[in-house]
């Protein structure tokens, strides 16, 4: 998985020359792809909309990362396009692959797609004294469900994430350095956003949930923050714990921006206290 | 023990961001003219300013019938009002100076990255550049929509 998504991501990085496009956002405020394949941190959608697209222009991005806890790995793939400032459309294909079942009846990997819709609503990042506010939806398809389906008790193969995003960078806020602050509420049905299904034996369960993020732009090219993500707890065979995160992303110019994260996942079906690495190398164009 | 191992990581974090805000600190009685090396280095920001701008394909057009020279001194003298370094701004109000310009906001985006260019050549602090970038952002509104002060300033 990670291969093909290498040479994919160096063809985009050849045709981003290309296709470079005349864009005039700020470094960093295309934001990160996170894990949906939304512009944001590593695991929360912000407000932002991705690629460096302002009013009038277009702008993409394509994004790999990989998550290597203790039992088992996700890797994601994401492309995105951002719209006049205004629109955004995503794509994810996720893969998990579980080391302990890789002997046994079920799938040891499980493949979700997501397709992602952001609108922003009103407000700007920086510029107005509101933050930027967004509206965006997720659909997602869970392509191996039968571990959700047949042993966990999840009632579908698929859903729609529904989200509101705030995001604001306040310039000179702290020790002279420019913070940015994000809140989203998301409307879910997702277990373990998808990869363990959606709904449980009651059907299909929607619950708000909170998440957070925070950063701090040391100058423009290096920022430090960390994540916040409430997870529904809804199937009554494994429990699901909040995520969080602690990241350093590096913006060397408004090509590339790569992350490197510290993840606490918590509990993940079966497995309790799954921490690790997440790594993500976003190009665009 | 993963208690502890998250408390640390949580620490670390924190003590990261505590000591960016102690480098971030300045001398209490400088002024932010000063921390932009004083008329000298406001000169240099701007006369980078302008460099960058005559290469910006999206703005030049709007200095075709700019008195450049001009400019360029009713700019330095505002960078130095707004920095505190006891100058007066003698120039036209940022809404009458952009009243014909109708402006999107990729081209005020477009001038922020150039200033951010302008300051980053002339060596600025990245502190005293944040400082800068937040006393400019709060005319976004009056460059953008300059006919809503117009018509207050003008009484029909």
């Amino acid at each position: 998985m990670v291969k093909p998504m290498l040479c994919f991501l160096s063809l985009l990085c050849l045709g981003s020359a290309a296709l470079a496009e005349s864009t005039s956002k700020i470094l960093g405020t295309s934001a990160l792809s996170q894990l949906e394949g939304a512009s944001g941190g590593g695991i929360v959608p912000w407000a932002t909309i991705g690629g460096y697209g302002s009013e009038g222009e277009w702008g993409a991005a394509a994004s790999i990362s990989g998550v290597q806890v203790d039992d088992f790995i996700l890797d994601t793939g994401t492309v995105l396009v951002g719209v006049n400032n205004r629109l955004e459309l995503s794509y994810a294909q996720q893969t998990l692959q579980v080391e302990e079942l890789a002997s046994g009846p079920f799938d040891a990997v499980i493949q979700q797609q997501v397709y992602g819709l952001k609108v922003r609503a009103f407000g700007h990042l920086i510029y107005e004294r509101w933050p930027q506010v967004s509206v965006g939806l997720q659909q997602k398809y869970n392509q191996n469900p039968n571990i959700a389906k047949d042993v966990l008790g999840a009632d579908s193969d698929q859903g729609t994430d529904v989200y509101v995003s705030a995001s604001k960078l306040w310039l000179h806020a702290l020790g002279g350095r420019n913070v940015l602050v994000n809140a989203t509420a998301r409307y879910t049905n997702a277990n373990q956003i998808g990869l363990l299904g959606f709904g449980n034996a009651d059907g299909s369960d929607y619950q708000l949930v909170a998440e957070g993020s925070a950063a701090l732009f040391l100058n423009p090219h290096w920022a430090v923050g960390g994540e916040y993500r409430q997870k529904p707890d809804r199937l009554s065979s494994v429990d699901e714990s909040a995520w969080w995160d602690a990241f350093v992303a590096w913006f060397p110019n408004p090509r590339i921006a790569v992350v490197a994260a510290y993840v606490d996942l918590g509990t993940v079906a079966l497995w309790d206290e799954q921490r690790g690495g997440y790594v993500s190398i976003q190009i665009t164009n | 023990m993963p208690e502890l191992k998250r408390t640390l990581s949580h620490l670390c974090l924190v003590s990261v961001l505590m000591l960016t805000a102690c480098a971030g600190q300045t001398k209490p009685d400088e002024t932010l003219y000063q921390r932009l090396g004083g008329l000298q280095g406001v000169t240099t920001i701007v006369d980078n300013l302008l460099y960058e701008l005559g290469s910006n394909e999206k703005l030049i057009g709007f200095f075709a019938e700019t008195d450049i020279d001009r400019f360029r001194s009713k700019l330095i003298e505002q960078l130095c009002q707004v920095s505190d370094g006891g100058c007066e701004y003698t120039g036209d109000s940022m809404a009458q100076a952009h009243s014909t310009m109708s402006l999107d906001q990729s081209h005020f985006d477009s001038l922020v990255n150039d200033l951010i260019a302008a300051m980053d050549a002339a060596g600025t602090p990245v502190t005293a550049q944040n400082d800068l970038l937040s006393r400019l952002v709060p005319m976004y509104d009056e460059v953008m929509h300059p006919q809503r002060y117009l018509e207050t300033d003008s009484p029909s």
